[in-house]
């Protein structure tokens, strides 16, 4: 019988899953930051943390919570400029960015920017920040949002971030960097990856929930064919998460 | 060069490169003279209703406070702001009435504290108009443009979305590979505030911790105010000349302003004030709450001494910097988790 656990530990702990050791990781504050720091104290030690505004491999005693503060450069390899990460990303060598977003299309395009018109939105966001960059330069992009019908859209009301465009080899006709883009997409119902259609399809499924909610939770057809189960957080896990990485329980 | 495709966006903040080496040879000065003076003077020496105003730091992170502050108290208009990841600085300005349009790389929220209340309610209402949307490394790169010298930067960025679509980039091929490139415009601001840890008088500035993008920004400023922790002794700064992010001659004006990042923080040295910016994000949910705001902490004080001292002194203030430094206190300190 396994421990109680939160949906965000959860999704941390799946996260964490997909970070591969000796890789480098943009993240932003929130639960991916979470997911990088576990996956350090477990099977990744040597996965380095970047934040764009210039923090590169911090090893602060707490969590920051902004992109920007003192935490994501504390006992850091490099206090840097946004200039030197964006620069080291275009460059190759940033492995991981984590995104999230308020809509995502079946090509894991996504809208940060604006619900309804652009000219008069009805609900403004703050708008791409440094998710095109990641999301155009990482050499692949992890997406976490919640999953719901109107965030899981046809057509997205403003497309802030590239994933695969109009489907295969359109980001290496649009210019952008070979071989990058969404390699997976995690929400409270389960992981998904892409197909060769880079389409969205069902990669993982969380404990507990039922096939048929994916689709019902999402306005276009998200492809079912062979799937797992998503591993629930070890005591180990939940044991790093709760004493060590977040102890003021900053993100749960 | 063939041109592929255009954002119709706004182009914000261009010009000819040549005009502006013209503007820098004959506006700014060379001499070691010095450059102190009030946030007051400063603002009303170089901060013109209609300019196109950029503010250092990142997010909350070592913002210009006296700065944004005697804008408002000058009742500054029109202003294009350059939104890079500015979250406060704008939210103020915006709510107040400084800014008519902004360029939009991050805005109108308050990073993981939550969407500004007042910032958006300004966008959505029509009162501030987005002329152009931007990516972070869009207007970081605008910037290096302009410190460059050089109408254009080009970047692998952008393409294939919407964002470039109301950007002011353009996509050509590139004459090397004969694939699409992007290039972004050199962006020149008619002023720039920027926070530092130290600076002399004269304006050379050191800036304790990551630089964000305003080794950049303070290149592409046709009008720079600094405003800095604590002034020193140049030769302070001649022991670490490495340190120096920003050399004089850029500098237009230097504005002692310990504390000057609050209720943002200033890495080293003290925390965001999280209550504060509750008290903000709470007030101005309305008009009237806005009010009170300004009248309490802006308008209703004299100087940035004053509004330190409304804020809660240096009682306060030694809280904050307990925080930064890892020695929480027991109670009245911000939580900060509850937001996240």
């Amino acid at each position: 019988m396994s421990e109680e656990y939160t949906s965000t530990e959860l999704l941390t702990t799946v996260a964490a899953s997909l970070i591969e050791d000796e890789s480098t990781i943009i993240v932003g504050t929130g639960m991916p930051m979470l997911a990088a720091m576990l996956a350090q104290r477990t099977h990744a030690p040597d996965a380095t943390m970047i934040y764009e505004a210039g923090g590169i491999g911090p090893e602060a005693p707490e969590l920051p919570i902004s992109v920007g503060d003192e935490r994501t450069f504390h006992r850091g390899v490099k206090a840097a400029g946004m200039h030197d990460v964006m620069s080291y990303m275009s460059a190759g060598f940033v492995d991981y960015g984590f995104l999230g977003a308020a809509q995502i299309d079946r090509r894991g395009n996504l809208n940060s920017t604006v619900i309804g018109d652009w000219e008069r939105p009805t609900v403004r966001f703050p708008g791409s920040g440094g998710a095109n960059d990641i999301g155009s330069l990482a050499n692949e992009t992890i997406v976490t949002m919640r999953q719901d019908e109107a965030s899981f859209v046809e057509e997205l009301d403003f497309r802030t971030t590239p994933g695969y465009l109009e489907g295969p080899g359109a980001r290496e006709e649009a210019g952008l960097p070979a071989e990058t883009g969404p390699s997976h997409v995690i929400t409270q119902y389960g992981v998904y990856g892409f197909d060769d259609d880079r389409e969205l399809t069902l990669e993982f499924l969380h404990p507990g929930i039922e096939e048929a909610t994916i689709n019902e939770e999402s306005s276009f057809r998200i492809h079912i064919g062979e799937y797992e189960r998503s591993p629930e957080p070890t005591a180990e896990q939940l044991r790093l998460l709760r004493a060590e990485i977040d102890p003021r329980g900053v993100i749960r | 060069m063939n041109v592929i495709e255009e954002g119709d966006g706004e182009l914000v903040g261009w010009e000819h490169p040549d005009d502006v080496r013209a503007w820098n040879r004959e506006k700014r000065s060379r001499a070691f003279e010095d450059k102190r003076m009030s946030a007051s003077e400063a603002v009303e020496r170089f901060v013109d209703d209609g300019d196109l105003l950029a503010s250092g730091g990142f997010g909350h992170v070592r913002i210009s406070t006296p700065i944004l502050h005697e804008i408002v108290r000058q009742d500054i208009e029109n202003l294009t702001l350059s939104g890079k990841t500015t979250v406060f600085d704008a939210d103020l300005l915006i709510a107040a009435g400084a800014v008519s349009k902004v360029e939009a790389a991050y805005c109108f929220a308050h990073e993981t504290r939550g969407l500004a209340p007042a910032g958006r309610r300004r966008v959505e209402e029509g009162d501030v108009e987005v002329v152009a949307e931007a990516s972070n490394a869009t207007l970081q790169w605008r910037f290096l443009a302009a410190k460059m010298g050089v109408p254009f930067v080009p970047a692998r960025i952008l393409a294939g979305t919407e964002t470039f679509e109301k950007s002011a980039a353009k996509i050509v091929e590139a004459p090397w590979t004969g694939d699409p490139i992007t290039l972004v415009p050199a962006c020149y601001p008619d002023a720039v505030c920027i926070h530092v840890s130290k600076a002399d008088k004269y304006g050379n500035a050191v800036i304790d911790g990551i630089s964000v993008e305003d080794p950049e920004l303070a290149g592409a400023a046709k009008r720079l105010i600094i405003t800095a922790e604590e002034i020193v002794d140049s030769d302070e700064l001649r022991a670490r000349p490495k340190d120096v992010e920003i050399p004089y001659f850029l500098v237009d004006a230097v504005v002692e302003a310990p504390y000057g990042s609050h209720p943002g923080e200033m890495p080293y040295q003290y925390y965001f004030d999280e209550d504060h910016l509750e008290e903000w994000m709470d007030l101005t949910t309305t008009e009237d709450g806005l009010e009170e705001y300004l009248e309490r902490y802006v308008t209703g004080t004299e100087d940035f001494a004053e509004y330190l001292e409304v804020i809660g002194g240096e009682e306060r203030l030694a809280d904050l910097e307990a925080i930064e430094n890892y020695e929480r206190p027991d109670a009245g300190g911000p939580e900060g988790g509850e937001r996240a």
